[in-house]
């Protein structure tokens, strides 16, 4: 279900300079631009519910529907131009004061997205105040506190889901806040357990279940486990653009820049992974490693044109792996973590702080690791140099 | 990270876009205003067109030139229907001019460049845009004005779709302040200007009695003879300015260079060896003239803003004026403190004069032999 999807997508425009000049085309048969999607049947899917759609734009079913099938398509190419038809869909009931539950989850799911934490809060709030069985409701509301670093309310909100979900998803949920907030090695073994044990979950949900555990697992400081886990989940999905992220940078922590060239050179589309291959090629002392540099930098700057914040953590380690730019990425992820704190954040803000010597950084890091008791041996060594620095 | 998974996990319920992307859709409009006209240039991405207008006739997903060739007229219509422009208050018209491709970070972009016009010279331009936004509510248009030298940006989005732009009134006044500060400075730098000044005022002070100099009596006096000098020094130049300027009169510049280092010359050898006394306002005025053509020079290689000549010459002349009144400001009450004693008449106002002589031959031999004696 979770298709197949990009395939088409990398060939169009690899590393194009931005902005030449403009030009007419050489040739009338010239291609221009290859459509995400190309011919999966995804993309006449859509095409198909937009069209219907705008036959009957006030049905909510129909809306709701297109709504969440471009919100999966944007997370799979990474892509957020599909948010926005997203929220077009949604438009009848967007400025509504009371929207339907439906379209307040679609719309916190949205908010999300774009980093509005405490608006998405208040939509899933007013759908659970409404319908406190609503558990797609309870696991947004989870992520979110998650990621905003309240894990007490993540718990809180896991806990609803017990027989309103499926256990994996609630074994998830719950190792996920404990997996960063001083029960790693626990999570891990309930999450794994569960995973095994419920074999008969759908393919999408055991390929994100398998990426969850290849992250604790590194975090744990079980590399071979790790592996084992990313793999498996890459074998469910070689597309993913979440997936990919997350294990070019298991392996660049390991040293092992050859392999993400390797894996990520056809899909750098995707700012995380041009980013991740841009660093790659750096390590490797590989050719092209500027060219890569240079065409990050000319998103970073198109993204900041319209005023984008969203890529601040992608941007700080930019500054700080490709740049050099220490003054910049400490900057950057101190903003950063003011909205946001998953581990990622954590690990760019404490490499920051030590490249940069900056105080405050390596007071928020130090205050972080003693009140959220997070175990992360992919950080310890930068943890141990900055509190060796102090 | 592991949130982004998290939400994942309900996939079949719904699921959360990552911010690891490319950027949302935008937009890049340039708009130049000059006076009544504009230019202009809109990239659209095709991606977006495609959804606003299908470009893909043969759906193969993949769209040829051929393909955005076949669609511009429709192009150009969703597009200026979308983008509406109005000089103060009065509807611009806009047209197509051509249509290119350009590639940005996230793909290839159909061009437009834009022709239009205003009922009259803008003063404010007001821009309502709203491409896309039923399409797509996070697209936004990235809007560069020029005008001039001057850059404004806007932005563009669902909830600002209209704003108002300031094209004249603020550039005009910094191009204004501009050229008054180029008019202090050339009096600042130019030394010829300076020298041929203070030759005419160091007399101002005194007065001629028996073949002496004295000091004249009152300050009010003093101001009187410095008032007039500077009056028809500021008459004379001014006139020869505007009217070089527009073209009316025009001298060769080594020429003009020549006559002003000769003006110098003969301003300081006056005040050693004094044939005109009481008609300095007028020997001011007569030299005033050839002095204005100089100032019209440096003017001319500053260059005119562009639509606003009387206002680049108004704002260099009255920089000229005030870097005049600085001297005055400057010179006259030490003159006036020191115009009874001998240091004043001898060193002041004779050695300083044939100094000034000295170095004015030099700039006249300089000059209109074209040599380079100095450097």
């Amino acid at each position: 279900m979770l298709g197949k999807i990009i395939l088409l997508f990398a060939c169009a425009c690899t590393l194009a300079p931005a902005g030449a000049a403009p030009s007419i085309p050489a040739s009338g048969s010239q291609v221009l631009e290859r459509l995400p999607g190309g011919l999966d049947p995804a993309r006449r899917e859509l095409q198909g519910l937009r069209a219907a759609l705008s036959g009957k734009p006030n049905d909510l079913t129909l809306a709701t529907t297109l709504a969440q099938r471009y919100i999966e398509q944007s997370r799979r190419d990474g892509d957020p131009r599909y948010l926005g038809y997203a929220e077009a869909a949604l438009a009848p009931w967007w400025t509504q004061p009371q929207p339907p539950s439906p379209v307040l989850v679609l719309r916190a799911t949205l908010r999300q997205s774009t980093h509005q934490f405490g608006p998405a809060l208040t939509d899933l709030d007013a759908v659970l105040k409404r319908d406190s069985g609503n558990s797609q409701a309870w696991l947004t509301r989870a992520t979110v506190q998650l990621i905003t670093g309240d894990f007490a309310g993540a718990r809180a909100s896991c806990m609803r889901l017990y027989s309103r979900a499926p256990e994996l998803v609630v074994q998830a949920c719950l190792s996920s806040v404990g997996s960063v907030s001083g029960q790693a090695g626990a999570s891990y073994e309930r999450l794994r357990q569960t995973y095994t044990a419920r074999a008969d979950a759908s393919p999408a949900l055991r390929a994100w279940v398998a990426t969850l555990l290849g992250e604790m697992a590194a975090r744990l400081g079980r590399p071979d486990a790790a592996e084992a886990h990313m793999r498996e989940a890459l074998a469910f999905d070689a597309a993913d653009s979440y997936l990919l992220g997350a294990y070019a940078d298991f392996l660049l922590d390991r040293d092992r820049a050859p392999e993400v060239i390797k894996l990520l050179k056809d899909k750098t589309q995707a700012d995380a992974l041009l980013l991740r291959y841009a660093i790659a090629l750096k390590n490797a002392g590989a050719p092209g490693a500027a060219q890569a540099s240079a065409e990050l930098a000319a998103r970073f700057e198109a993204a900041m044109r319209r005023r984008d914040s969203v890529h601040q953590r992608e941007q700080a380690r930019f500054e700080l792996a490709l740049r050099g730019d220490t003054a910049a990425a400490v900057r950057l992820a101190k903003l950063n973590w003011a909205v946001q704190k998953e581990p990622a954040d954590l690990h760019i803000l404490a490499q920051a702080a030590l490249a940069s010597k900056d105080p405050e950084a390596t007071a928020i890091v130090r205050n972080w690791l003693g009140s959220s008791k997070i175990e992360d041996a992919t950080i310890a060594p930068t943890i141990a140099r900055l509190g060796a620095k102090a | 990270m592991m949130a982004r998974c998290l939400l994942l996990l309900a996939l079949c319920w719904a699921w959360i876009g990552p911010a690891q992307a490319h950027k949302a859709s935008d937009s890049y409009l340039t708009l130049a205003v000059q006076n009544e006209k504009i230019e202009g240039q809109w990239d659209i991405a095709l991606r977006d067109l495609e959804m606003a207008v299908g470009l893909d006739a043969n759906d193969d997903a993949a769209i040829t030139w051929d393909e955005v060739r076949a669609r511009h007229e429709a192009i150009a219509a969703y597009a200026l229907a979308r983008l509406k422009l109005a000089g103060d208050g009065q509807a611009c018209s806009l047209r197509v001019s051509e249509h290119l491709i350009d590639r940005h970070t996230d793909g290839a972009y159909a061009v437009l460049r834009l022709r239009g016009a205003c009922p009259a010279p803008v003063a404010t331009l007001t821009v309502d845009y709203s491409l896309l936004f039923d399409i797509d509510p996070q697209h936004k248009g990235l809007l560069r004005l020029t005008h001039g030298t001057a850059t404004s940006s806007a932005i563009f989005a669902p909830d600002a779709r209209s704003q108002a732009l300031q094209v004249a009134a603020p550039a005009r006044w910094r191009q204004f302040v501009d050229y008054v500060r180029h008019g202090v400075w050339h009096i600042w730098i130019g030394f010829d200007h300076i020298l041929f000044l203070v030759s005419l005022l160091l007399p101002a002070v005194l007065v001629r009695r028996d073949g002496q100099w004295q000091g004249r009596e009152t300050l009010r006096a003093c101001v009187i003879d410095v008032l007039k000098i500077v009056t028809a020094f500021t008459l004379a130049h001014s006139l020869t300015l505007t009217l070089a300027v527009l073209g009316a009169l025009s001298l060769p510049s080594r020429l003009v260079e020549s006559l002003i280092a000769a003006s110098v010359i003969l301003a300081a050898l006056n005040n050693l060896w004094p044939l005109v006394q009481r008609w300095r306002a007028l020997v001011a005025f007569v030299f005033g003239l050839i002095h204005g053509f100089g100032f019209a020079s440096v003017l001319a290689d500053l260059g005119l803003a562009q639509g606003a000549l009387v206002l680049s010459l108004v704002g260099f002349n009255v920089g000229v004026e005030l870097g005049q009144l600085a001297i005055v400001a400057v010179f006259l009450p030490l003159a006036y403190a020191m115009r009874r004693g001998l240091f004043y008449r001898r060193a002041v106002m004779a050695g300083g004069s044939a100094l000034i002589a000295l170095l004015a031959m030099v700039w006249l031999a300089e000059r209109a032999l074209d040599l380079k004696l100095m450097t």
